[in-house]
């Protein structure tokens, strides 16, 4: 324990680049998520199949593979050398991001299709319906999901110290090799990547239970905490005030 | 800049290492889907069950690449990093398709148990003749999902030098110092197996939505 | 090329500054299945005309013509002397653009029979959210109106509710007071009350009695509660196999129908407790 204890610093600066490089990765992905996604609802054919070259390219391809590409290959190819952090959330960020927007096409799709109904008869336009209505409904059957992809966008980054960052498994490589304690160096890193993920997973339900909340299938808020700890969701049933 | 003569003189050893790739991939996946389903059966069982639930909780939400290196570090040397490759590979996806059986046991009516009980049927026909064989059905697409994943998770192995198709793109690479016709043939692979690999998904998607 | 894209003839078949909604040899098909064939009828400013008939007749399939739910198949829809399905090319007509119709449907409105209110919005935004975005009115223009309109449904307290906090006949009268926010001049109503507890049915018809007393909205309304068909329409359309079976004042088609099928119908629907 004390062994841990007198390096934890190390292990925090190697944690932190793993936060930097999932909240980096997160972003990106999250963004490329929404374009593409959106991009394969439309009916026209081409935003589809820009859309579904984009899916199959980038979820086909693993992750590593990408990052070593951008990582040794591109700089000979263009002469251009990224920086090691940004290849590696550029290569996480278009994996992941690939998961996502299938993600988002498929819950739009799962909107009902009365809502866009509704839609049309109050004459809202394609932008005002998909930012208005359609987006807020499918944000709470995306959340579940993105959760998870979240989580494996997390575990993803621990491949970086392959090309060269420092994140928080090449701490656990430098400590076992500095020590010779395999067991104790590794335990240290297993235990941040195991909180991190916990804290990921906490907020994404905070998230999660927000976006129900706005579509009113748990009590909103103003009402006593006896009745939120109960809890049921309100549904369709009726008549309660 | 691009040079085919030199991408033909590599592709030989690339598709050499698919293989292997494809070959750690099957092993790998064959431990996850039996394994798994132990898991899946072994955690209904009151308290080795929790200690199932937290392990597999703990492999499911740290890397995998540490894994890889952590056992591959502990285990004697005369057990080859193909064969910890392909056991943590898939002790580590075991612990996905565990929750795949899991929701599709739960998904299994209550009826059912209850007219295997019923009947007196022992334990081993309930699970072996009417709950495991309506839970597979269900999420089978859900485990092919998973081979698909295991594939693109074995680069992973070349943190412990396993001669997998990346680490073999490395080895050439770092020999010739060309390395964009490698790797970038190394990306044209995966996708010459995970996008038809998809299709089929799809298909077999579909035919079990249809059940 | 189905024979509707092709030009046809362009002159308005309503008499001018008499019809407002014109159906001329309108088919809807789905597939193999013809919903509405070769329909003609013409509804006047400011009528309020109910269709009846057994269920897939094609009632509602014409107010979803008329919401551009549906793409028409062949004929011309006509809404207020301009063509509406399509629009004028040259001496022609060609179908209508997603552009065309956003704007010839802007006067138009429809209640649904779900409802079907936004879940993530709440009762104010659901009646405010369309004037702002698609009519430019300014937000506190917006809610005011939106209160007065909650007042008249006799919800102005719930104002700032949720939709699933409301039973299904509040949310129904609800989505009357988002569609009157719009100021259609055309109110298509699709069976509003077929999905509401028949204990909550009698409170949305009667904010429909005094919206058609008090407003000179045109009205099409497809429902199966005669008795508001008797007391609110000027006219009845009984509908069988997508053709107009019989049509009159409601008196007429209630109280001495001619055709057999409008009889055996209102015998099968009062039979059924409606």
């Amino acid at each position: 324990m004390d062994f841990l204890i007198q390096r934890l610093p190390l292990y925090i600066d190697g944690a932190w680049i793993t936060i930097q490089l999932t909240f980096g990765g997160c972003a990106l992905a999250f963004v490329l998520a929404m374009v593409f996604g959106i991009m394969g609802t439309i009916r026209h054919w081409l935003p589809r199949a820009i859309s579904t070259v984009y899916v199959e390219v980038f979820r086909g391809i693993a992750a590593l593979v990408l990052m070593f590409w951008m990582a040794f290959a591109l700089p000979q190819l263009s002469g251009f050398r990224l920086d090691d952090m940004f290849a590696a959330i550029l290569a996480l960020g278009l994996n992941v991001g690939a998961y996502g927007a299938e993600v988002v096409r498929s819950s739009i799709n799962a909107v009902p299709k009365a809502q866009v109904e509704a839609t049309v008869a109050l004459n809202l336009s394609w932008f005002q319906r998909t930012r208005l209505v359609v987006l807020p409904q499918a944000w709470a059957q995306m959340l579940p999901t993105f959760g998870n992809l979240v989580i494996e966008l997390m575990k993803a980054t621990a491949v970086v110290y392959l090309i060269g960052v420092a994140d928080l498994t090449a701490v656990a490589q430098n400590m076992r090799e500095s020590t010779g304690e395999t067991v104790v160096a590794f335990i240290g890193a297993f235990i941040l990547y195991y909180l991190i993920a916990q804290v990921l997973i906490f907020g994404m339900r905070m998230l999660e239970r927000r976006a129900n909340r706005k579509l009113g299938r748990t009590p909103p808020r103003g009402k006593s905490l006896k009745s939120l700890a109960q809890s049921t969701p309100v549904g369709s049933a009726g008549g309660t005030f | 800049m691009w040079d085919f003569q030199w991408t033909l003189q590599i592709l030989p050893d690339l598709l050499g290492a698919l293989g292997t790739t494809v070959q750690i991939t099957f092993l790998s996946y064959l431990i996850a889907l039996v394994l798994g389903l132990l898991i899946a059966i072994a955690r209904r069982t009151p308290f080795f069950g929790a200690v199932l639930h937290a392990a597999t909780e703990f492999i499911r939400t740290t890397p995998l690449v540490i894994q890889l290196v952590f056992v591959f570090l502990l285990t004697p040397a005369h057990i080859t990093p193909m064969t910890v490759g392909v056991v943590v590979l898939g002790v580590h996806y075991a612990a996905y398709t565990a929750e795949v059986y899991r929701s599709g046991i739960e998904g299994v009516a209550k009826g059912q148990w209850e007219a295997a009980r019923a009947l007196s049927l022992p334990a081993r026909r309930t699970w072996g003749a009417i709950v495991l064989p309506q839970a597979i059905r269900k999420v089978i697409p859900a485990l092919g999902n998973y081979l698909i994943a295991t594939f693109k998770d074995t680069p992973l192995l070349i943190a412990i030098g396993v001669a997998e198709l990346l680490t073999e793109a490395q080895r050439i690479g770092s020999a010739s110092f060309r390395v964009v016709e490698v790797y970038t043939v190394v990306g044209f692979l995966f996708l010459l197996v995970s996008i038809p690999s998809a299709i089929l998904l799809r298909r077999l998607e579909r035919r079990y939505a249809a059940v | 090329m189905p024979p509707s894209d092709t030009p046809v003839n362009a002159e308005s078949p309503g008499v001018e500054g008499q019809s407002l909604i014109v159906f001329d040899d309108v088919v809807k098909r789905f597939g193999d299945l013809t919903v509405l064939d070769d329909l003609n009828f013409s509804v006047a400013p400011g009528e309020r005309v109910t269709l009846i008939g057994p269920s897939g007749s094609g009632k509602t399939t014409i107010l979803r013509l008329l919401m551009t739910l549906e793409k028409i198949t062949e004929g011309v829809i006509w809404v207020g002397g301009e063509p509406f399905s399509h629009m004028r090319r040259g001496q022609g007509l060609v179908r209508a653009s997603e552009g065309y119709m956003r704007e010839r449907r802007k006067r138009i409105g429809m209640v649904f029979q779900q409802f079907n209110l936004f879940p993530n919005m709440s009762v104010r935004q659901n009646i405010t959210e369309a004037p702002v975005h698609v009519l430019g009115t300014p937000k506190d223009e917006a809610n005011a109106r939106a209160k007065e309109l909650l007042d008249l449904v006799g919800l102005g307290e719930k104002i700032d509710a949720h939709p699933t906090q409301l039973s299904g006949g509040q949310q129904q009268r609800v989505a009357i007071a988002r569609a009157l926010a719009m100021q259609p001049e055309i109110l298509l109503l699709d069976e509003v009350t077929s999905a509401l507890d028949p204990e909550l049915v009698a409170g949305v018809l009667d904010v429909l009695r005094e919206v058609a007393e008090t407003t000179d909205i045109t009205m099409l309304c497809v429902t199966h509660e005669m008795g508001f068909a008797r007391d609110v329409s000027h006219r009845v359309l009984m509908f069988d196999q997508g053709q107009i079976a019989e049509e009159g004042p409601p008196e007429q088609i209630f109280g001495d129908p001619k055709e057999d099928r409008t009889k055996s119908f209102l015998r099968s629907v009062l039979d059924n407790g409606f």
